[in-house]
């Protein structure tokens, strides 16, 4: 009894040691996307509060959390206050099963993958219900935009993660950094290229950032399935959203650059390197954001079911000949026990 | 420790089988459809106690994830009212008793036969911790039950190919873009230099 009593009180324990670094570097990402994006843009970004801006965060934090969060008429107040804890938790949920080194990890799951994948596909609810329980056109339409293509780009998602899986041979994300070890290029980075793309910018379609953030669209729907969040309930959408894009960097970080591994074999391989990695890929999704115009509806809908499903698919017969006849240095099944 | 999962098991149970029955009371079809996903999600749960993680995985990424947000974004759209849908109710309930009834004496005559007595299914032994759940069915799958996976399979492409085929028709009235053509696009085509005196004051 007392074994499971500490059992319990020591999960609870690295559970917090996971989610307070996660939301303090949640909010420094809100930070850092508007000092890149200002530097990208000739301008300084936040500047005022703190040392160089560092207290901005927090500023916005307590800003956000002393404002009164309204509730819209004839809305279904129950949903609409459940809408952004549904967005939040599988982003959070998620990290169990992230790898930070080797054998660093939560809960290390054999179809760990999977986990990801289950987890990362409930996050839609948050938005649709939000959307919907607003009681607002503006947020229905979010919504709307958003299932649709949350949906579409999952099925590329999912296929660019069969690639990973028939070359690692294993479901966990620990076994999938392992079959990458032997430096850079191990990595599933370069026999899986086309994969890593299209799984890359599906991740940044999923998370609704730009340039595929017609779900929130503040040009045409207002700020689309938010629309009448305020204080803190838009917070913890905020909050989601960001721990979402922490979420697919990471993953990219494990699943196509190696994890944990140096690029040079053996040297100093350690949670240094999938920190960098993860916050190289975070880099890419506000370069994205300073970058791109945003799509166009039809325009995303054609991306994802035309060109980046097809692409998977011929991927996926390529690996699986190469796998078969094990092709060249990256195709031998590493994974042990099959 | 076995107490404990056996508790953990009727919370699961209770609330499913609370979720189950809110489905079809609930009045607004928007509510309907999410205890509908509570339901799955427990569901998963219970999956999850008998050590089917790869089931249990699957059974959250296809219908809660996929084919549930499909359906309230269909049930959205329809805004459907429940109010006229009740009117019947009365003179459809006996034949809705009649089906139940059947069903529930199918069931008990299942259930309390000797091959389907509870004592004849003792709770499977714990797998061996290395065990992969996912390894071993898809061993299965890929070798003994490999022509049934492929009539399945056949069965879902067959289904995909058929909805596609009904709701894919040609509609001219409709514009939509060619980006093959946008992009072939050259400058003669679009750009006419037209030479004229310039205009007097």
């Amino acid at each position: 009894m007392i074994d499971s009593i500490l059992h319990l009180l020591w999960t609870v324990i690295k559970i917090v040691a996971i989610l307070l670094p996660l939301i303090i570097s949640v909010a420094y990402l809100t930070l850092a996307e508007r000092k890149v994006i200002g530097a990208m843009q000739v301008r300084v970004g936040p500047n005022r509060v703190g040392w160089k801006g560092l207290g901005q965060p927090f500023a916005d934090m307590f800003k956000l959390m002393t404002k009164e969060v309204i509730i819209p008429t004839n809305s279904s107040r129950f949903l609409f206050l459940t809408a952004p804890i549904l967005s939040l938790a599988p982003a959070l949920a998620a990290w169990a099963v992230v790898p930070f080194d080797d054998g660093l990890v939560l809960a290390d799951l054999n179809a760990g993958l999977l986990y990801i994948l289950a987890m990362t596909s409930i996050g839609v609810y948050g938005v649709i219900i939000a959307g919907w329980a607003s009681n607002s056109k503006y947020a229905f339409l979010g919504a709307m935009r958003s299932a649709a293509q949350i949906v579409a780009y999952e099925i590329a998602m999912g296929f660019a993660l069969i690639g990973v899986l028939m070359v690692a041979g294993s479901l966990n994300l620990g076994d999938i950094v392992r079959a990458q070890s032997g430096g850079f290029f191990s990595w599933f980075l370069i026999p899986l290229l086309p994969l890593a793309v299209v799984y890359f910018i599906s991740g940044v379609a999923e998370t609704n950032r730009a340039p595929f953030d017609v779900a929130e669209g503040e040009s045409e729907i207002v700020a689309g399935f938010h629309v009448d969040y305020s204080g803190m309930a838009f917070a913890v959408f905020f909050l989601a959203e960001y721990a979402n894009m922490i979420m697919i960097a990471a993953l990219t970080a494990i699943m196509f650059l190696g994890g944990w591994l140096s690029p040079i074999d053996g040297f100093g391989d350690g949670i240094h390197w999938f920190l960098i990695k993860t916050a190289f890929c975070l880099f890419l999704f506000l370069w994205f954001r300073a970058t791109f115009p945003r799509y166009r509806y039809d325009q995303i809908m054609r991306l994802g079911w035309k060109i980046f499903i097809p692409v998977t698919i011929v991927w996926i017969a390529v690996v699986g000949f190469a796998v078969y006849f094990e092709l060249g240095p990256w195709f031998q099944i590493r994974a042990n026990g099959i | 420790m076995v107490n404990f999962e056996l508790f953990v098991f009727y919370v699961f149970a209770a609330i499913l089988v609370f979720s189950a029955s809110r489905v079809i009371t609930v009045r607004n079809p928007v509510f309907a459809a999410m205890f509908l996903v509570l339901t799955f999600f427990t569901c998963a749960g219970i999956w999850l106690l008998l050590e089917a993680e790869f089931l249990a995985i699957t059974l959250v990424l296809v219908y809660v994830g996929a084919v549930m947000v499909l359906f309230l974004f269909v049930v959205m759209m329809l805004d459907v009212n429940v109010e006229p849908g009740r009117e019947g109710f009365v003179s459809y309930l006996p034949v809705g008793l009649l089906v139940g009834a059947i069903m529930l004496i199918e069931m008990i005559f299942l259930i309390t036969q000797r091959y389907f007595k509870s004592e004849n299914f003792p709770p499977p032994a714990r797998a061996a911790e290395d065990v992969s759940n996912t390894k071993e069915l898809g061993r299965l799958l890929y070798s003994e039950y490999l022509f049934q996976f492929e009539i399945a399979a056949i069965i879902l492409l067959v289904a995909i190919v058929a909805a596609i085929a009904l709701t894919m028709r040609r509609r001219p009235d409709t514009k939509y873009q060619k980006p093959s053509e946008q992009i072939g696009v050259t400058k003669a085509e679009r750009l006419r230099v037209v030479q004229m005196p310039s205009e007097k004051r």
